[in-house]
């Protein structure tokens, strides 16, 4: 009943053409959205703050990033933590030796150059597609690991190669605590993610969608191939690389490159499976998943030694997560292929006709 | 002959018998691509579940050919459940999901045969030597093992085995019909099910081979799923769709690689071998997109 879009007329276009069409999910995004800047500091510990909702969203927005690749624009990608690991490493550097410029600026160009990586790496997406292209983008993922343990200017010749990323401070701010640190990587997530769904809606989005449903048709259709194909791997890596960048700064502190491993690389392409391909929101969801069920799986083997009094060994309950993982992505694949986000949707389209659905 | 000619050939020799034994997992591939055009990334953990339950099953002093039989009982009954609980409930979805599944399988297996197994590294023995054969070094003074040559024989003798399969045989025909077209291939007839069922059991017995030889080489230890990682490039050389690709794709990949690593390694400080096989493939594809042996698509709007 109070999901209802009776009554709300639309008579310019820029009425019909806006993000939420609809009063109740502006004001309920407006509400999330203030609920997250002003309510979730307050009430949220260190620990909440610090080892869960902060990664929750790096990862959402690298999530976020990989969406706009595979889910868009229709190129599988298995490189999304190379693209994170060229972000984070090369804001470091740029705020080691530039650091005049500030924070923000560093992070840009961390996340430029994890675009131009994404770039030389997408370029075989011009000749290949499909499974050969998303094993050519593994390329990317080793290669870039070897580079920046290998040449120690990367990691500014550290013998272990672990960087600690400096202190973020802006404009005399310092943001240590994890409540700033939690406030300053929402207010990037929420940027970047108001900007791509703002891209998804203009003409480059469409031009990404129509290369991912048939990519021959829409080269017939006078859509450039290769500029289309190329931004969208500049933008998705900018996207990964801005995550990686928040990722070694406002999360782990300290960083090596072997953070980066392909097994990175596979979670967040299940936070897209999982949350739905092609979808902003269900980069959201997918990474919330992923990030919390871990700590489910771990709540719960605690809970149950403790009642049932069966004592199961460490190296049990990494298997057994292994196994319950695994289980549920081919759970979902085949019960919901397109993720939460389709849940969602339908979830929203029996609201509108609750309670008299026909 | 001089020292560095000598130097070179073994290096070669060493690089294309690495190159066979990297193409026995890509076997395992390809099986499954042409069937039922499933990118099966599951391979490397089927490898290192396959070699893990040999080894454990050696370890409770079985018989050497009791064990290889239950082994491939097990792999043929994983073949069989990955297809009745996996692929069948996802049939008609687009092949980007059917990968996902398999990425979620590869999972399912690395933590059940750990689960079941164990996670410490065993040893493995197949009662032939990992040796230089003697009359080579002998005479010439090149090194190249015993057991490389087994293996370059035991894959030679694979793929003619598939080959004739997939050529000869009413089995094999019926699979390259499904290869090429799913909805024909039922229209005339042809048990879509079934056919499944077969190739992952062979896909399963392919990856016990692979998993013993590997085995054998670097001890059953979890690295073994990463061998699939190696196998990858020599399908983009090869060809997802292609038997005898798969060979001349490995013996391609494993002699640049080593050659690479041996010459040009020392320039850029080493390490390269994580990736140059990656970039020798993908030099392939900008000139061949489908691999060398791989069947030519023409997209139609």
């Amino acid at each position: 009943m109070l999901y209802r879009e009776a009554g709300q007329f639309k008579s310019t276009y820029a009425q019909d053409q806006q993000i939420f069409p609809i009063r109740q999910d502006r004001i309920a995004v407006t509400l999330l959205l203030v609920f997250a800047f002003a309510v979730v500091p307050v009430i949220g510990d260190q620990y909440w703050l610090g080892a869960l909702i902060t990664p929750f969203l790096i990862f959402a927005l690298a999530a976020l990033g990989l969406n706009i690749l595979t889910g868009y624009a229709g190129q599988l990608s298995l490189g999304t933590a190379a693209f994170m690991a060229v972000g984070a490493f090369m804001a470091y550097n740029v705020m080691l030796r530039l650091p005049w410029l500030g924070v923000i600026p560093s992070f840009i160009i961390g996340g430029l150059c994890a675009a131009l990586v994404g770039v030389v790496f997408g370029l075989p997406s011009l000749r290949i597609k499909g499974f050969y292209l998303a094993v050519a983008t593994l390329a990317c993922q080793f290669f870039v690991l070897w580079a920046l343990q290998r040449f120690g200017w990367f990691t500014n010749y550290s013998a272990s190669g672990v960087i600690t990323a400096q202190q973020i401070v802006i404009l005399g701010v310092p943001f240590d605590t994890p409540e700033r640190k939690y406030l300053f990587t929402l207010a990037v997530v929420a940027v970047m993610a108001l900007a791509a769904k703002n891209l998804m809606r203009s003409e480059t989005g469409r031009a990404f969608m129509a290369v991912r449903d048939m990519d021959v048709a829409a080269s017939v259709i006078g859509i450039p191939m290769m500029k289309t194909k190329l931004l969208a791997f500049a933008i998705s890596s900018f996207y990964c690389g801005v995550a990686g960048a928040l990722h070694a700064f406002c999360y782990l502190g300290t960083v090596e490159p072997e953070a980066y491993t392909l097994d990175l690389s596979f979670r967040i392409l299940f936070m897209i499976i999982i949350g739905g391909v092609g979808s902003i929101l269900g980069s959201f969801l997918g990474a919330a998943f992923i990030t919390l069920f871990p700590i489910f799986l771990n709540v719960a083997s605690g809970w149950a030694s403790h009642t049932l009094g069966v004592e199961i060994s460490h190296a049990a309950v990494s298997n057994l997560e292994l196994i319950i993982f695994g289980g549920l992505i081919i759970f979902f694949l085949i019960v919901e292929p397109n993720g939460l986000a389709r849940l969602w949707q339908i979830t929203k389209e029996k609201l509108r006709l609750w309670p008299f659905p026909h | 002959m001089p020292i560095e000619v000598i130097f070179f050939i073994e290096v070669l020799v060493g690089g294309l018998l690495a190159g066979v034994m990297y193409a026995l997992v890509a076997l395992g591939f390809v099986l499954i691509y042409k069937a039922s055009g499933v990118f099966n990334f599951a391979q490397g953990a089927m490898v290192f579940f396959a070699a893990l339950t040999f080894v454990s099953l050696l370890e409770m002093q079985w018989n050497f050919w009791l064990a290889l039989l239950v082994t491939l009982a097990v792999m043929v009954v994983l073949g069989l459940a990955t297809e009745r609980v996996v692929l069948r409930p996802l049939i008609n979805q687009p092949p980007i999901t059917l990968f996902m599944a398999t990425i979620g399988l590869t999972f399912v297996l690395e933590g059940l045969s750990q689960l079941v197994w164990g996670s410490q590294p065993h040893g493995l023995e197949l009662g032939i030597p990992d040796l230089p054969i003697e009359w080579l070094s002998q005479k010439w003074n090149i090194n190249i093992s015993q057991f490389d040559i087994f293996a370059a024989a035991l894959a030679g003798l694979l793929v003619a085995v598939l080959a004739v399969f997939f050529q000869k045989t009413r089995i094999g025909r019926a699979l390259r019909a499904v290869a090429d077209d799913h909805q024909a291939a039922l229209a005339v007839g042809i048990p879509l099910q079934h056919i499944w069922a077969i190739v992952w059991g062979v896909a399963g017995f392919v990856a016990l081979v692979a998993g013993l030889v590997w085995g054998v080489r670097n001890g059953v230890q979890f690295a073994l799923t990463f061998v699939a990682l190696k196998a990858l490039p020599v399908l983009l050389i090869g060809g997802f769709e292609s038997i005898p690709g798969a060979i001349i794709g490995g013996l391609i990949i494993g002699a640049t690689e080593k050659l690479a690593e041996v010459y040009f390694g020392p320039m850029v400080g080493g390490g390269i071998e994580s990736w140059f096989a990656y970039v020798v493939a993908l030099l392939f594809l900008l000139v061949r997109p489908e691999g060398l042996f791989g069947e030519k698509h023409i997209d139609r709007v």
